[in-house]
């Protein structure tokens, strides 16, 4: 793929998202791509598979307030010190989405497993839990090499899409995602990697030694698209804050079906600001 | 010197962390979190802090996969669990209550808990509320089981719960909790009639269950000095109102 290839514009990057795709976004504290999600709900994605590495907060919320998830893989989503997550709450109760709950650790198990291209990877830990009743994916099998000792086997998880943003970008496609090394493996285990930046460089991140280390090459990413600030209200570490205010205003709208639909037009969609 | 209810909590937990080598701190967990920073003053730096969602006090430089690798290997000492719903046997529900999976209440997920739990030496549960509502005979989902059969691989489990009216302690033997003291303002009996769960009481019975020691002045200076401004940048909202006389700066935060 040429550079010409791989730096678009984001209503270009999230166009390639499918109906039905299974989508993997990382966990708050590694950078989200807010101002790609609300292109994504823009675009009037449908039926998409979420997989939260291994966790979310809004960025989840959102997208399955505004319809676009069919299925959630999740590890836990929830506002942190601002609560419950009240779409995915809500949803999940009525049964509007499916849900497969699983453990921290074994999402990234599965996708370990993908990045090296093995049908599964043992993890310790899990067994009692009522997480291996109701995932009949999961095997529990002996371990080859010892006596009396079983072991979970997780099935490897190949996301279609890895959708993220990463501090910095270069015109080949590299992108650094410094010490948040799950994108590294997100992006190894993904048919698709698919990111917004915060700034694209004209030289090459491979060229510093320094940067390098911290850098996914181009080899396994899709598309670019430059979003500054694209991942508010969100924070990016090093860069900006979380925007706790409009956090606050997020948990208060998407209590009610109307609020959240209001949170989409004045947010989401632009109309209220359109209109004035 | 008076106290907050949150550092009586804070000194509670933090007696149990003295002398370990590396303490690990999920997501949405600021009391934990402020007692692993008091015992890292307490040990002159010896004792190592790792608190997930913060830039500041976490080292790792693998991303959210290490702390579950550093688990496994053996290099976690304690670690901290909460639940909508903890039962007598120390099991842990943050699923949901009522039928899975639509169930009438549900919570946020998991997380961690049904793999660290068996690998962390020293899992301490804290949950502020004491209610029968969230300590209940037996929970609606099993995030994370207190006990294993004798031929599960299994290196840790619940030492500890810890909540707004007690201690328990957890005897891993009888898979109970024993009462180990009462937080002052509150009695046995309000315990017994709080907690959805049999407990085992000491030799002596309800008589010889000690009162909570308070926080000492020295660990209040540390809680409202360093460690308030330590938590600051995890959890704002909470340090700026747990500390009975926060610092100028945190109150800012």
């Amino acid at each position: 793929m040429t550079q010409s290839d791989t730096i678009m514009s984001l209503d270009a990057l999230v166009a390639l998202v499918q109906d039905g795709d299974l989508v993997a976004v990382p966990r708050d504290g590694a950078p989200i791509a807010m101002a790609a999600t609300r292109a994504l709900i823009r675009k009037g994605a449908r039926d998409l598979r979420l997989l939260t590495v291994p966790t979310s907060s809004v960025q989840a919320d959102m997208l399955i307030g505004a319809g676009c998830i069919a299925r959630i893989e999740t590890a836990g989503v929830s506002l942190g010190e601002l609560g419950q997550a009240p779409r995915f709450n809500k949803a999940v109760r009525a049964g509007d989405i499916a849900i497969t709950d699983t453990t921290c650790p074994a999402v990234h198990a599965a996708l370990q497993a993908s990045e090296k291209g093995i049908p599964f990877m043992p993890l310790r830990g899990i067994i009692g839990s009522d997480l291996t009743r109701h995932r009949d994916d999961w095997r529990l099998i002996d371990n080859p090499f010892g006596e009396d000792d079983a072991i979970l086997a997780l099935p490897a998880i190949k996301p279609d899409v890895s959708l993220f943003h990463v501090p910095l970008a270069d015109r080949d496609g590299n992108i650094w995602i410094g010490r948040d090394r799950e994108l590294m493996m997100m992006a190894h285990a993904s048919e698709k990697t698919i990111v917004t930046a915060e700034r694209i460089q004209d030289q090459s991140l491979l060229a510093d030694e320094q940067l390098a280390a911290g850098t996914v090459p181009a080899l396994y990413v899709t598309a670019v698209a430059e979003a500054a600030f694209g991942c508010k209200p969100l924070g990016l570490a090093g860069h900006y804050e979380d925007d706790t205010e409009h956090l606050r205003t997020y948990a208060a709208m998407a209590k009610t079906d109307e609020g959240f639909a209001e949170y989409l037009d004045q947010y989401v969609f632009d109309r209220v600001a359109a209109a004035e | 010197m008076s106290y907050s209810q949150q550092e009586l909590l804070i000194s509670v937990v933090a007696r149990m962390l003295g002398g370990l080598g590396h303490i690990a701190v999920g997501v949405s967990s600021p009391i934990p979190g402020s007692a692993a920073l008091l015992t890292r003053e307490l040990s002159g730096g010896r004792t190592r802090v790792s608190i997930l969602g913060s830039r500041d006090n976490n080292s790792f430089t693998d991303g959210g996969v290490e702390l579950f690798d550093c688990a496994a290997q053996g290099r976690v000492d304690a670690f901290f669990l909460s639940g909508g719903q903890i039962d007598g046997h120390g099991n842990v529900n943050l699923v949901g209550v009522g039928d899975y999976p639509t169930s009438d209440v549900r919570w946020s997920g998991c997380f961690g808990s049904a793999y660290l739990y068996l690998l962390v030496p020293r899992v301490i549960l804290f949950r502020d509320e004491h209610t029968p509502r969230v300590l209940v005979r037996d929970v609606d989902f099993i995030s994370a089981p207190g006990s294993s059969a004798p031929n599960t691989y299994r290196k840790g489990g619940p030492h500890a719960l810890v909540t707004g009216k007690c201690l328990f302690l957890f005897d891993k033997d009888r898979k109970r909790f024993r009462l180990e003291s009462v937080h002052p303002g509150h009695t046995v009996g309000e315990v017994t009639d709080a907690t959805g769960f049999d407990f085992d009481l000491p030799d002596g019975g309800a008589e010889a269950v000690p009162e909570t020691p308070p926080p000492s002045d020295d660990w209040l200076a540390l809680l409202r000095g360093t460690v308030a401004g330590a938590v600051a940048e995890t959890y704002p909202a909470f340090a700026a109102t747990a500390f009975s006389n926060p610092p100028a700066d945190t109150l800012s935060a």
